[in-house]
């Protein structure tokens, strides 16, 4: 069978506790990563929670998993979206979010960010252009 | 399940993997190590305590690959690579480093 690439992006639309959405969506994504696809993921609505910076859980008794975002540069997922109209309507800006990075080996381990702020006109061109999108 | 751990019982899932982490103490690498028939040297545990320190910081056991990848980051080419990794350990360094190591089942192995 001959492999394609696609082109995968999952929309986290979201806040990361009280439902298993976000963290489903999570794990979803690292264990697609294996696979050899194109991966991307965008935050936007109350999805933009999901990686704020200096997450608290202790109040409802879950785990916290945002540490595990950090992880995402090692599974070669280096692409995140964010909706800029989704941030400014929380009163939020990419200062709030934490800082997520992936290293380029090619550039000897460079740090370079993942984290791409969009527009919502932009995001509705990026969504078009993918072959597969998963909305959690 | 379960492995006696230094008069303890610990408790263990179909597969082997602990279910409490904080069960972990180096003895459960060391028995676990035994019933598959090996033993542990300082390079099994610099794979052990890298994966615990991965974990602690990401909070998931890294898929293989990406265990290769980080070792080959922090230790070198000569050790961040398959034929190495799987030398030590035979049964997969993602499956088998991380049940030594106390950690679930790694995220993204298939």
């Amino acid at each position: 069978m001959a492999e394609q690439i696609k082109n995968f992006l999952y929309l986290n639309r979201r806040a990361p506790y009280g439902t298993i959405y976000a963290w489903e969506s999570l794990e979803v994504v690292l264990i697609g990563a294996a696979f050899d696809q194109k991966v991307s993921l965008a935050f936007l609505d109350d999805g933009v929670f999901q990686i704020v910076k200096g997450q608290d859980t202790k109040g409802v008794e879950m785990k916290n998993f945002s540490p595990t975002y950090s992880a995402l540069g090692d599974y070669d997922v280096n692409q995140l979206y964010v909706e800029r109209e989704s941030l400014e309507e929380r009163g939020l800006s990419i200062d709030d979010l934490m800082h997520l990075t992936w290293e380029d080996e090619d550039e000897d381990w460079a740090e370079k960010d993942s984290i791409r702020v969009v527009s919502r006109a932009e995001l509705a061109r990026i969504i078009e252009q993918q072959d597969v999108v998963f909305s959690f | 399940m379960a492995i006696e751990i230094e008069g303890k019982t610990l408790e263990t899932d179909e597969e082997g993997y602990l279910v409490n982490l904080k069960d972990w103490v180096p003895a459960v690498a060391d028995a676990m190590a035994k019933e598959d028939d090996l033993e542990l040297t300082d390079e099994h545990w610099d794979i052990i305590n890298f994966l615990r320190e991965y974990y602690d910081e990401y909070q998931i056991a890294p898929a293989v690959r990406v265990l290769t990848k980080a070792v080959g980051k922090k230790m070198g080419k000569e050790k961040g690579n398959s034929k190495y990794l799987y030398a030590l350990f035979p049964y997969g360094p993602g499956k088998q480093a991380c049940r030594f190591a106390g950690l679930p089942k790694p995220t993204g192995c298939i």
